[in-house]
């Protein structure tokens, strides 16, 4: 022990301490974003279930004048989203194989498919015929697509952040934990958006 | 590496000493070490502690006459209603998270939370939304009047329709403090997974990290719950959706699930960690080992799942049906088994044990009883033929008080005292401590021990006015809560004055077993010259044996003869 009072041991002992730390971060990191994924399901959970507990117990679903949805256009746009998740497994394999070019490629395409995503959801809700306050199954739909939509938003905004940074040189020294991260989240952003397209437009 | 002393390892890096100069001051700075983090939770919250207090001493002014003549109806509501929020929401979660940000990494051997820049934010976020809670004293037509649990469609009446009012404020502080909350159970859970020191096994950890652990797995399932019901109050309230309204063909009842699927198990959120705390003060004050570690520690896990089937006993008269009603009056009872157990766990502690009367060991004590007699009256409001008569009365305000004050509060300020000597450097005043003690356990029974022949006389709780034949008792009441004002006030004189000039705390004042204890008093930044490797179950109270490697720990633990 009394050595540790010594320079050298003690600086030596600092370096051992650095690799400790930078080592545990990115796994603590991804297990904390996983806890955190778990949490937020949660609340989307609360949705579902306020969404069927309203659906079976109401007598008039549907506001005046509308007899359901079309189908066919939000179709095209989960085929879309979920497809988008085999992009990004794509474009993370190229990233372990340190192909950047290919990562960002295919990274950017996730991207394009996640904004279709998004506008083709904006497109539908101006041209629906009933409103947010349009009794429960106006305010159920809007909430459920509307803080799913966000989610979708924040994905896009996360993956661009990690184009951005994976233009800087040596970004991935310390591994690519934000980029598990980030595709990580757009496949619990998919997972979910199979669940509500099943309540909100197969389930009519 | 073996026989030097712990002291020297420990003392090498001392932190400077609060009051040094400009040392107080990082404690208003975005500091990213648990220890300052935990110091300003407590503080923050302790004040907000003084705030719901003062709130409560309205409350109890206005009921020492049956005639509502002291405020105005409409403050009443909003007393009783921010009185509840602040205590919850400000005191007791605050203070909790606070006392295991000190405490946990310290306990498992790290040098820090997970996470340190996200547990700076987590705090941060806790006075905002004080603030904004508080400015609603000052939005048109007044604070929140809906009681703490925001029923629909009560919270949905907006008087002066405005945007900004009351009950927005609230749901935005409530929002603000979940979400921090939620940052804070992320970081807890990563923590206490991923970076307990070499040798500190799950079934090496202290109790109370056990119980921190369940507690904040709670949190990571039920707060998003009750975010969900709170963002669709608010499209109600703001954008007039008709979830949760009536009039609106909405359903009012799933809001209280929502409400009660978070807030029940909340409760235990609050009620674990003081399990953890009175499994860390009774060893060291009886000098025994826990009796039953591993079924302690299995306990609360358990209590983290039943805990999540059981809010429906809040809404035994919603209409609920009689199979809900049947099916959720015995997840109650179960729940409450692995609870005895525990019990039944300190009280084996605790026999034949020598019992040193320090303060901590006293609020410690106290706080036991006070929770056998709370989970007594839990029992019988469990059961559905005696809530349906006494739900919404004095008797289920006064159970949970017991809990919340008798057991939670005073549990939290063993903690406080346990800890201080650790936290500070200083040692604190035995004497006022004992003082403090004193008028709580007293002023605690007289004001809430009434609020149960009340509630079974049929008093009804959230009035200002109320008949006659109930005067006896609330003036009793009344006299109980004024004295447990008055007890704050030697707590506060202690706590400061012993922070500022009490005596020199050694590192291990009470003779305690635990990496906490091994470091100086307060600890160094980074908490460990070199992790240590734990090699031992805690609690080895007269077993003689080191706790970490390297270590003669087995000094400590003998008495001196
Ligand atoms: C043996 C364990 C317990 C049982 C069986 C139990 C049972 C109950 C029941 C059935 C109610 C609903 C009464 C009603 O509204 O009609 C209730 C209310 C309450 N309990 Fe407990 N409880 C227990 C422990 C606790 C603990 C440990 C806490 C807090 C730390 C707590 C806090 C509360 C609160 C805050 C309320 C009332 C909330 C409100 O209506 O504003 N209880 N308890
Ligand atoms: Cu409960």
């Amino acid at each position: 022990m009394e050595s540790s009072l010594d320079q050298a041991p003690a600086i030596a002992h600092a370096h051992a301490h650095a690799a400790e730390h930078t080592h545990d971060e990115a796994g603590n990191a991804l297990f904390g974003f996983i806890v955190f994924l778990l949490s937020e399901s949660v609340i989307f959970l609360s949705f579902f279930v306020s969404y069927f507990l309203y659906k079976i117990t109401t007598s008039d679903w549907y506001p005046d004048g509308v007899t359901g949805l079309a189908t066919r256009e939000p179709l095209i746009n989960t085929i879309v989203l979920v497809s988008s998740s085999f992009v990004i497994f794509i474009a993370e394999r190229f990233l372990h194989k340190r192909n950047l070019w290919g990562f960002r490629v295919f990274w950017l395409l996730t991207m394009a498919m996640g904004a279709y995503f998004l506008l083709g959801q904006a497109k539908e809700w101006s041209e629906l015929p009933f409103g947010f306050t349009s009794g429960l199954f106006g305010g159920t739909f809007y909430l459920l697509t509307g803080f799913h939509g966000l989610h979708v938003l924040t994905g896009i905004l996360l993956q661009g952040l990690m184009l951005i940074r994976s233009f800087i040189p040596g970004n991935y020294d310390k591994g690519t934990v934000g980029v598990e991260e980030t595709s990580l989240f757009w496949h619990f952003v998919d997972v979910i958006w199979i669940v509500l397209f099943i309540l909100l437009y197969v389930w009519q | 590496m073996t026989n030097v002393p712990i002291e020297a390892i420990a003392n090498r890096t001392p932190q400077p000493l609060p009051g040094a100069p400009d040392n107080w001051k990082r404690f208003f700075t975005f500091s990213t070490d648990h220890k300052v983090i935990g110091i300003q939770y407590l503080v923050t919250s302790f004040t907000f502690f003084l705030v719901g207090g003062f709130f409560a001493m309205i409350i109890r002014g206005e009921l020492v006459t049956p005639e509502a003549d002291l405020v105005d109806r409409t403050i009443y509501n909003a007393m009783f209603t921010m009185h509840g929020t602040v205590m919850l929401f400000l005191w007791m979660f605050p203070s909790l998270v606070g006392l295991a940000n000190y405490l946990v990494p310290l306990m498992i051997g790290a040098r820090d939370m997970a996470f340190p820049r996200l547990n700076a934010i987590a705090f941060w976020m806790v006075p905002v939304a004080a603030i904004l809670l508080m400015a609603s004293f000052f939005a048109p037509g007044g604070p929140s009047q809906s009681g703490w649990w925001a029923y629909p469609p009560v919270s949905l009446q907006n008087p002066t329709g405005k945007l900004l009012n009351g009950q927005f404020l609230w749901l935005l502080a409530v929002a603000i403090s979940g979400v921090s909350s939620i940052m804070g159970a992320v970081n807890f859970v990563t923590t206490i997974a991923k970076m307990r020191a070499p040798g500190m096994t799950l079934f090496r950890m202290p109790i109370y990290v056990w119980t921190v652990l369940s507690a904040q797995i709670i949190q990571l399932y039920g707060l998003p719950a009750l975010t969900a019901g709170a963002v669709m109050l608010l499209m109600d309230l703001t954008f007039g959706t008709s979830f949760f309204d009536p009039a609106k063909g909405g359903n009012p009842v799933l809001y209280q699930h929502f409400f009660w699927f978070y807030s029940h198990p909340a409760v235990y959120v609050i009620i674990l960690p003081i399990f953890g705390i009175f499994s860390e003060i009774f060893p060291v004050f009886a000098r025994k080992p826990l009796f039953g570690y591993k079924i302690v520690a299995i306990s609360s896990m358990t209590i983290t799942f039943v805990s999540g089937i059981v809010w429906v006993h809040h809404m035994f008269a919603s209409g609920t049906p009689p199979w809900m009603r049947i099916f959720f009056m015995f997840t109650t009872v179960f729940v409450a088994v692995p609870t005895g157990v525990k019990v039944f766990a300190w009280v084996a502690t605790l026999w034949g044990g020598k019992l040193r009367l320090t303060t901590p060991m006293l609020f410690a004590l106290g706080a036991l009883i006070m929770f056998v007699f709370a989970g007594i009256t839990g029992i019988m409001l469990a059961t559905v033929p005696i809530d349906i008569h006494v739900n919404n009365t004095y008797f289920v305000v006064g159970h949970f008080h017991y809990v919340l004050f008798g057991t939670a509060t005073m549990g939290m300020f063993a903690a406080i005292y346990h800890w201080f000597p650790k936290m500070t450097g200083r040692m604190y005043n035995e004497g006022l401590g004992q003082l403090h003690f004193w008028l709580t356990f007293v002023g605690t029974n007289l004001n809430f021990l009434p609020m149960h022949p009340l509630g079974l006389m049929g008093m009804p709780r959230r009035v200002a006015s109320y008949d006659p034949e109930f005067a006896f008792w609330n003036v009793l009441a009344s006299i109980g809560g004024f004295l447990l004002g008055m007890a704050t006030l030697p707590f506060i004189l202690n706590m400061v004055g012993s922070w500022v000039q009490g005596k020199k705390a050694p590192d291990n004042p009470w003779r305690a077993i635990g990496l906490e204890w091994m470091v100086s008093s307060p600890p160094p930044v980074e908490n460990f010259e070199e992790i240590p490797v734990v090699v031992a179950e805690p609690y080895g109270y007269g077993k003689n044996e080191p706790l970490v490697a390297g270590d003669r720990a087995a000094d400590l633990v003998t008495e001196p003869s």
